[in-house]
């Protein structure tokens, strides 16, 4: 059975905007994604809201739904109070186009600065052999749909500007661990995960975790991990005492 | 330039309710501690054998002579100091530089964050990159250490059993459990288990391990909230029996 849900939706552009109120028709088994276009479709013709699959495996319609950071594709709206305000704000901490349009070139930026896949020398693509077991772990990474809900429910960037420069968010020191783990990598990637991408920002409040729409364990599997790593190289003091007194560089 | 919408979070849930609870729960144990350390009584059940992980090891020259299993090795701790205040920095450092705890007092206490998209208080941050936050790097020493003490509190809970069995073996054997489960859950112990490992296929025993480790891990809020609550009352417990409060029900002897 349909029903008329009360929405907020956020409304603007760099220049400025705000919450508008609307009435929508909302049917049995859709989620905000439909009701953004039923919107669009009878209300709002020029409100700009980024999709692509609706399946929740391109990762374009990342939004704030009730403050929450979401995929408008899946949020479903059966999750909330017939007589519940569902307010749908665009990504806080990004800069934003139009609407729930926001500027997520940050991300790409940060995506350019981790080195890429680095196999031995003389092994060629086509070459690589590498064990089910070995790779597994990077894997999971890979399910990553770069929604960048991880990167803007951070914390460390979210609430301070100033660090974008120097941090790379959660998704891409995935990445840097993604291939760290790799069998077939031989880049040192631990010292640059300290001191260019700003792992050491990270406080692991978990919440990049919280918000994955794929579910992947990104504090405890990929984060943690490679803190354990510069622990390893970095603050280990008996590393540090063989270093002193063996005069190593 | 981000969308300007004024408001500090727009969850309309109660985000609050985690933290606060993590910061009373925590208070209230701390407080507790406290109080058990400085008290530097009702520590030891000599009929029963009984050794409160409080105070295990007990190593100082005030401890009662059948309290101190590996002997009184150590002077006696001037004005106010009572002996738990040799381990409690090792225990404490653990507990402090684990990684759940972080993320439990990091949002509770520091409100860094209060809560996942709700903006903190802070102007400027600089997370784990400065001291004193940086010492967080140690936390595989803390974890050395802390084995190191829980193979002592293994010793005192078998030690309990030649005398019989009573409820407070089966408690003490519970906090053991749940204390190993706990160590053996932690995000160092996965790392060197074999989680610094670049190739599992060439390590099959390390591998194994870390994949059990791994399972624990999961686990590892729920058994880090579980062994504290349960190190206090195993302390209470004994306490109770070592002051006459209550008697220790007895199974066997």
């Amino acid at each position: 059975m349909g029903y008329q849900g009360h929405f907020r939706v956020w409304r603007g552009s760099d220049q400025g905007g705000g919450l508008e109120d609307f009435t929508v028709e909302v049917n049995e088994g859709e989620v905000v994604l439909d009701v953004i276009h039923r919107l669009q479709a009878t209300q709002t013709p020029d409100l700009a809201v980024r999709w692509n699959c609706k399946a929740g495996k391109c990762g374009s319609c990342s939004a704030e739904i009730n403050g929450k950071p979401r995929l408008l594709c899946m949020t479903r709206m059966s999750v909330f109070a017939e007589d519940e305000t569902v307010t749908v704000t665009p990504m806080r901490t990004f800069p934003v186009i139009r609407d729930l349009v926001t500027d997520v070139s940050y991300n790409y930026r940060k995506a350019r600065e981790i080195p890429s896949f680095r196999p031995p020398a003389g092994v060629g693509p086509g070459e690589y052999r590498m064990q089910q077991v070995d790779v597994e772990r990077s894997q999971e990474f890979r399910k990553c749909i770069e929604c960048f809900l991880c990167n803007n429910t951070c914390h460390v960037i979210r609430d301070h500007e100033e660090n974008k420069e120097s941090f790379a968010g959660p998704r891409f020191l995935m990445r840097v661990a993604e291939l760290e783990m790799h069998p077939l990598d031989e880049a040192d990637r631990v010292g640059e995960v300290q001191s260019s991408h700003g792992l050491g920002l990270c406080n692991i409040t978990k919440c990049c975790t919280d918000v994955c729409p794929e579910h992947i364990k990104i504090t405890d599997n990929a984060l943690i991990p490679m803190k354990e790593r510069v622990a390893d190289q970095r603050y280990d003091p008996l590393v540090w005492l063989g270093n002193k007194l063996f005069r190593r560089s | 330039m981000r969308a300007q919408i004024a408001q500090r979070t727009l969850r309309t849930d109660r985000w609050w309710l985690p933290p606060l609870t993590t910061f009373v729960g925590l208070l209230l144990i701390s407080i507790y501690a406290a109080v058990r350390t400085f008290m530097g009584d009702h520590y030891w059940v000599d009929e029963y054998r009984y050794l409160t992980p409080m105070y295990s090891p007990c190593l100082t020259e005030e401890c009662l002579p059948n309290a101190a299993h590996f002997g009184r090795i150590l002077p006696e701790l001037p004005g106010f100091l009572t002996p738990p205040v040799i381990i409690i920095p090792f225990l404490l450092g653990f507990r402090v530089t684990c990684y759940y705890y972080r993320k439990a007092y990091y949002r509770a206490a520091w409100l860094s964050p209060p809560a996942c998209a709700v903006a903190e208080p802070h102007a400027k941050y600089t997370g784990e990159t400065r001291f004193p936050l940086i010492a967080q790097n140690l936390h595989r020493y803390f974890f050395y250490a802390a084995s190191f003490l829980l193979l002592i509190n293994i010793y005192d809970t078998a030690f309990a059993f030649s005398t019989g069995i009573g409820l407070g073996n089966v408690v003490l054997l519970v906090n053991v459990g749940l204390l190993g489960a706990y160590t053996l859950s932690c995000h160092s112990c996965r790392h060197i288990a074999g989680g610094r490992l670049k190739h599992f296929s060439k390590h099959p025993v390390r591998y194994w391990a870390w994949t059990r480790i791994s399972k624990l891990n999961a686990k590892h809020m729920q058994l880090a909230w579980a062994s504290l609550i349960f190190v206090c009352l195993t302390d209470l417990y004994v306490a109770l029996v070592a002051s006459g409060t209550i008697s220790d029900l007895r199974f066997v002897n």
